[in-house]
């Protein structure tokens, strides 16, 4: 029998039984069952391989005018891609730290906590790459098309509750907690870059 | 409440099975002879309502099941294919949207209903609790459901509450993940949320057995809020007086629930749910439906931080405390008399917490914005202050009225004070 005997043992100063055994033996694979049960019960409702599959995307940017953006699907999920003008990346980049509600970067490309400035934003300064989701409650912000609101800042405005990010989609105004979350990418070419 | 058992097997067949499967003498004990306060008014009729609502449910939504697809392609043209080709499909449909509708109504009415009369009072503290969690289990429910025509109500509605959950400290993202299958709403979530929402009704059904159980130990409580003293003087059979009493309110509910299904079967949804689920535009205005507007109210009171809580979480732990403090209303209520009958100032509080309910309800579907934000700020926290500091103190400073002496006293020399609430003694 094992060597762990049991405090009833103890006290009564007898050997381990046959029925100590099926007591410890009876939990032992209960507590362990129940483990490997519920691991595989609750992770099935984890992403599954096709949807990890489709976890990169490649983007022409050729066709995109200065001035103008385009919204692509990356993870079922939008992705504002501006073309910046000179005046807008100017504009960002003068913009105080002390201006910005979100002082971090949210830049999944930079490894740190940086600071939210304009070029800890962008790869190419030309471009602003960022999730289309409000951080508030996920919306899908307005001004990537033309003749949509861009906000008080000349950058996006998600409609649902008033959150107001700039032209390098920062948050600046409204209940949105954070800047909008830049994804990893890579520039392939000078006009192509790959998300994910 | 527990009594002795009445019943007496009439043939052959019942004494054979009465002593293998004592069933019938549970139903008979149950729901025929079962002593039932004999003042009972008609807002004790909302429990029978809410059963019948239940099985309605799972009926018409057992059928659906069978012309619905839940796939995030086909989901929004099944529904289509439902109203216009299935035989009566529109029926079924009409009657499962608005059924959920009528359903929170006769919940919300049930449950004002208990807090006037103060049925979750000591004995009756776990039929309390157990009606609070069927109510969160309705709200899951319901949320999932709505989400299957995937309109853009649907899926925007599902985005919004799914990301709520995601301000949860360290667990959130996970669970947000855990829902939506994959980075967003999508495909993944459609299809759990189908089977969630065929899988929790049929909790819910577990958990009435529980809340029927619950309330038959105690007893009904009634308008009086005193007990039973004597069975004989006090009580009627539940067969046929409530039997009767419950039929003729379930008929008069689905005239209303009727009225709903065949003249106005959109009245309470929103039309935007009839633009199919598109994740690259969000609707100008999301809102849930009228009966989650309190909470989705209460949810966006929240616009400042409070310390280390940010507004986000802040607004999470406030809608859900608004719910968790149900729980806990039988040990904060401090008075030792039930009825609110007897308890004039107590009434007043009461009414302008109905009324407050109803405030939050308007401010829910209204924009967050100027003026809009500080009334629902104000409406949240009355709604907090009844229950976590008015009922408490009430109960200790206020002077009740003379309660009857006993129930069969109440009905032959009704208290004045009945008038409040328009209440009619059984016969």
């Amino acid at each position: 029998m094992s060597a762990s005997s049991d405090t009833h043992n103890t006290l009564s100063g007898e050997e381990p039984t046959r029925r100590d055994f099926i007591h410890i033996f009876g939990a032992s694979v209960a507590a362990v069952g129940v483990i490997g049960v519920a691991v595989p019960l609750v992770d099935q409702m984890n992403p599954d391989a096709s949807v990890l599959a489709l976890s990169t995307k490649e983007v022409d940017l050729s066709g995109v005018p200065v001035g103008q953006a385009v919204k692509v699907m990356w993870q079922g999920k939008p992705v504002f891609i501006r073309h910046r003008t000179g005046e807008e990346i100017k504009q960002a980049e003068e913009t105080p730290l002390s201006a910005l509600k979100d002082p971090i970067a949210r830049n999944d490309n930079l490894p740190g906590k940086d600071d939210a400035e304009d070029k800890n934003r962008v790869i190419n300064p030309a471009w602003v790459v960022v999730v289309g989701v409000c951080t508030h409650l996920g919306c899908v912000p307005l001004g990537t098309s033309q003749g949509e609101s861009r906000g008080d800042f000349d950058g996006w405005f998600c409609p649902c509750h008033g959150s107001h990010y700039d032209v390098a989609g920062r948050i600046r105004k409204g209940p949105a907690p954070e800047n909008l979350l830049v994804p990893p990418y890579q520039f392939l070419t000078d006009t192509t870059i790959r998300i994910g | 409440m527990s009594h002795e058992s009445t019943y007496k097997p009439g043939t052959a067949i019942e004494r054979w099975l009465d002593k293998r499967l004592p069933i019938i003498r549970l139903g008979y004990d149950s729901f025929v002879d079962f002593p039932t306060p004999k003042n009972l008014n008609y807002w004790w009729t909302f429990g029978g309502i809410l059963a019948v609502c239940l099985v309605i449910q799972i009926l018409t939504g057992v059928i659906l099941a069978m012309h619905y697809t839940p796939n995030s392609a086909l989901a929004f043209n099944s529904v289509e294919h439902i109203m216009r080709d299935v035989n009566y499909g529109w029926l079924m449909r009409y009657v499962h949207a608005n059924g959920a509708s009528m359903f929170f109504l006769a919940v919300y009415i049930h449950m004002f209903r208990g807090l006037f009369y103060g049925s979750y009072k000591e004995p009756r503290e776990m039929l309390w609790i157990l009606g609070v969690v069927i109510f969160l289990l309705m709200m899951a429910t319901a949320f999932m459901g709505y989400v299957l025509p995937w309109g853009q109500m649907s899926y925007w509605g599902a985005t919004v509450i799914t990301n709520i959950l995601g301000a949860i400290p360290v667990l959130g993202e996970s669970i947000r993940t855990l829902l939506w299958g994959g980075p967003s709403v999508d495909n993944p979530t459609l299809n759990r949320f189908f089977s969630l929402h065929y899988l929790l009704p049929f909790a819910i059904a577990g958990v009435v057995v529980l809340h029927v159980w619950a309330l038959h130990i105690p007893g009904n409580n009634n308008p009086a809020g005193i007990p039973v003293k004597d069975v004989k003087k006090d009580t009627v059979p539940f067969h046929p007086y409530y039997t009767v009493k419950d039929g003729f309110a379930i008929a008069a509910f689905l005239v209303l629930f009727s009225l709903f299904v065949f003249y106005g079967p959109n009245t309470l949804g929103h039309p935007d749910n009839y633009i199919e689920a598109n994740p690259l535009s969000t609707p100008a205005h999301i809102v849930p439906e009228w009966y989650f507007l309190p909470f989705y109210a209460i949810l966006r009171a929240i616009t400042f931080n409070i310390g280390p809580i940010t507004s986000k979480l802040g607004g999470v732990i406030a809608m859900f405390g608004a719910i968790a403090v149900l729980f806990v209303l039988p040990w904060l209520d401090t008075s030792k008399v039930r009825s609110m009958r007897y308890r004039p100032t107590a009434q007043l509080w009461f009414y302008l917490f109905v009324i407050d309910c109803l405030a939050l309800g308007y401010l829910g579907s209204q924009p967050a914005e100027g003026k809009f934000v500080m009334m629902a700020q104000i409406a949240t926290a009355y709604y907090f202050l009844f229950f976590l500091v008015i009922l408490p103190l009430l109960g200790l400073f206020e002077k009740p009225k003379p309660q009857p002496r006993s129930i069969a006293e109440s009905v032959l020399k009704p208290h004045q004070s009945d008038a409040g609430i328009a209440v009619q003694p059984a016969e």
